[in-house]
């Protein structure tokens, strides 16, 4: 379509879009407008994704992962997102947030008991931060977890949980001491008695992926189910969504490029006033804006991620590529919709589902304010906070 | 037993190809590439053989510039354990001959008793270069395989004519030739992907294996110019009007079909 793509992946991340392309495009895509319509989860399909590996992204070699980086969980993402959102979500949360955070700060014997499993996508895994009550300020959630003989005892609710309908794992964060960001720890619960997973939300869009309410009702945790240090759960929830920003900014891309393939198709074909009505500026120009958009925002998105495999700060350049992708895929699957017209319009088109699905890039894994107020205080330090 | 599987680097099937006007060959420089299409189900039925026991090996062989490993990898990363390719400057413009010389020297080298191709490439579509090899290598080759079992030094295959299925079993060495309906082509997993990357990777020039009579100067054909088709005309519509018959008649005679 659009003569030579923009291309500044090395070898091993281009073979791995290759390979997540054409199952992308020949498992995932033909399939995704029943999945989405019947609002079902494809267990099947993202067994498929195991088994070819790509649940063990960034799950070191040792475990049984590819032991790849960032950029390649985003090369995957944007390549299954641009197929079907839903499911690419559940990578996301799966590798980006359940992996990444026990590769980073688990024990050794954490590590080597929960590692193997994830990396084959045998257990699948989710990642319970928000609640009803503190979604941007997770510092003021409500869930506990007391010690009581040796152990932890967890009450309380998380809300928005994706892939905590069919998962086996949790990395949950809960309250242990002092109200406030050190007053914070993250656990690893499994799913079973104590853990009770609720309903699932209904939504806008993002059909194909499970979104649930967490219950722990005096939920019982062996010591060793603490990850990390105890009070440093909220370092570990933001750490972890630094680079899992960047992961949705790749998805946001994925959308944006599938609503301008299809802008550009329907453009070439359809007729109107005796010709394409791609040949009409009023066409092309919302068109040409997506595409230069589209370059720039994988650019971005690439370069926080090469940043973050890296090892250097990557959370101001993380929000940057999340808020312009997000925003991105909002206006092109919109701009979908405007150029397929009537069809744009119709629930068995992809552009509608494409409209539906984009506004989550733009509210999970910190809203677009979050993005900014993340910006703005790389900017402006602590007069960003009101000190001098 | 050890199976080579001869496969080839190409345009992407889905972007523009773009003939030099110079030379009257196929850009193989610009543009993504890939591996053809037809090549993987060879090299999935080699990797069965090898699953199931007939085959200790699976190597890839292949003709075309140096940078093709890239492509020829996804072979590797399927399953495949080695690969040689062909690559020297003086072999560029090698026509269907020349290309059967060059890649029958590298089997010579490699020393397979079973030598899969695919039914054709997706840029050239000559189809021909099983039988050229296995002539050139003066072998039993047989083509069109829909399937391929190996037992105790023989090979049988069903293979597709145009009047049915005809099943043949000869002995090896062979040259085969395998359809699309033979199997289905797996996906490399991820971990294929970083293991393919270790395996060998062998690239001989022309001299290394002793090849004559490929590159433009053996050539027997050479391209003297190249247009693109004329559009097609739209044809006659013919309403019947009880005259229909004979007007179609007239038609066919008037072309001199008839
Ligand atoms: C489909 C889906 C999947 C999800 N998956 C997960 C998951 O797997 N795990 C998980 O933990 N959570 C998940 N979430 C939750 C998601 O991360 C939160 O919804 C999000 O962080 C926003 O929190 P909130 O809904 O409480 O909104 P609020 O924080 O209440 O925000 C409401 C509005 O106020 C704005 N706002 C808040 N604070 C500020 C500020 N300081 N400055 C300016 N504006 C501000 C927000 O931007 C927003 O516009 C998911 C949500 C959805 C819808």
């Amino acid at each position: 379509m659009c003569g030579v793509m923009l291309d500044p992946l090395f070898d091993t991340h281009r073979e791995v879009r290759a390979l997540a392309r054409e199952v992308a495009q020949a498992e995932i895509a033909p399939r995704a407008e029943g999945w989405n319509a019947r609002r079902e989860v494809p267990l099947d399909a993202i067994a498929q994704l195991a088994e070819l590996g790509l649940l063990g992204v960034t799950a070191p070699e040792e475990y049984g992962g590819a032991g790849l980086d960032v950029t390649a969980l985003c090369v995957v993402v944007e390549e299954i997102a641009r197929a079907d959102v839903g499911v690419s979500v559940a990578i996301a949360a799966h590798s980006g947030l359940t992996v990444g955070p026990i590769v980073r700060f688990g024990t050794a014997e954490q590590r080597e008991q929960l590692l193997p499993d994830l990396a084959s996508g045998r257990r699948l895994g989710a990642y319970a931060l928000s609640e009803s009550d503190a979604g941007s300020d997770p510092a003021s959630m409500r869930t506990t977890a007391r010690r009581e003989d040796g152990s932890w005892v967890m009450d309380g609710a998380k809300m928005w949980i994706t892939n905590g309908g069919f998962a086996d794992l949790f990395v949950v964060f809960a309250r242990t001491g002092e109200t406030g960001p050190r007053g914070i720890s993250a656990f690893i619960a499994e799913r079973g008695p104590g853990l009770n997973v609720g309903r699932e939300i209904p939504k806008m869009g993002l059909h194909s992926s499970s979104t649930v309410e967490l219950a722990f009702d005096g939920l019982r945790l062996d010591a060793d189910r603490l990850l990390g240090e105890e009070g440093g759960g909220l370092a570990i929830a933001l750490s972890t969504l630094d680079s899992g920003r960047i992961v949705v900014a790749a998805q946001a891309c994925g959308i944006a490029g599938a609503a301008l393939e299809l802008s550009v198709e329907y453009a070439s074909e359809r007729s109107a006033f005796g010709g394409p009505i791609g040949r009409f500026q009023g066409v092309q120009f919302p068109l040409a804006d997506i595409a230069a958009r589209l370059d720039a925002a994988r650019l971005l998105t690439l370069h926080a991620a090469s940043l973050a495999d890296a090892g250097l700060p990557h959370s101001a350049p993380g929000a940057k590529a999340k808020l312009v992708s997000s925003r991105l895929a909002v206006d092109a699957a919109d701009v979908a919709v405007q150029t397929l017209g009537g069809y744009g319009y119709s629930a068995e088109f992809p552009a509608e589902r494409l409209y539906r699905d984009a506004k989550i890039t733009e509210i999970y894994e910190g809203t677009s304010q979050i993005q900014r107020l993340v910006i703005a205080r790389d900017l402006l330090g602590d007069a960003a906070r009101g000190g001098t | 037993m050890k199976i080579a599987v001869c496969a080839k680097e190409v345009p992407d099937t889905t972007a523009e190809k773009r003939i030099d006007p110079d030379t009257g060959r196929l850009d193989r420089e610009s543009g993504d590439k890939m591996l053809n299409e037809f090549d993987k189900y060879a090299v999935e039925q080699a990797i069965r053989l090898k699953e199931a026991g007939a085959a200790e090996e699976v190597v890839l062989v292949s003709m075309g510039p140096a940078k093709a490993t890239d492509s020829l990898r996804q072979g590797l990363a399927m399953g495949a354990d080695g690969l040689l390719l062909v690559s020297d400057d003086g072999l560029a413009g090698s026509d269907y001959l020349g290309t059967a010389r060059a890649l029958a020297k590298a089997l010579e080298d490699v020393g397979a008793e079973l030598v899969l191709f695919g039914a054709e490439s997706t840029d050239g579509r000559g189809g021909v270069m099983a039988a050229a090899v296995g002539e050139l290598m003066q072998r039993v080759w047989v083509t069109s395989a829909n399937t391929l079992a190996v037992e105790g030094g023989n090979a049988t295959v069903d293979r597709q004519t145009d009047e049915g299925v005809d099943t043949v079993t000869f002995a090896l060495p062979a040259v085969v030739s395998v359809t699309k309906a033979i199997n289905e082509p797996r996906y490399p997993s991820l971990k294929g992907i970083m293991g393919a990357k270790k395996k060998p990777q062998e690239v001989k020039g022309a001299g290394d294996l002793g090849i004559e009579g490929a590159g433009e100067a053996g050539a027997g054909t050479k391209v003297l110019g190249i247009e693109t088709p004329p559009p097609r005309e739209t044809g006659v519509k013919v309403k019947d009007e009880g005259d229909g018959a004979q007007q179609i008649l007239d038609f066919l005679i008037e072309k001199k079909i008839l």
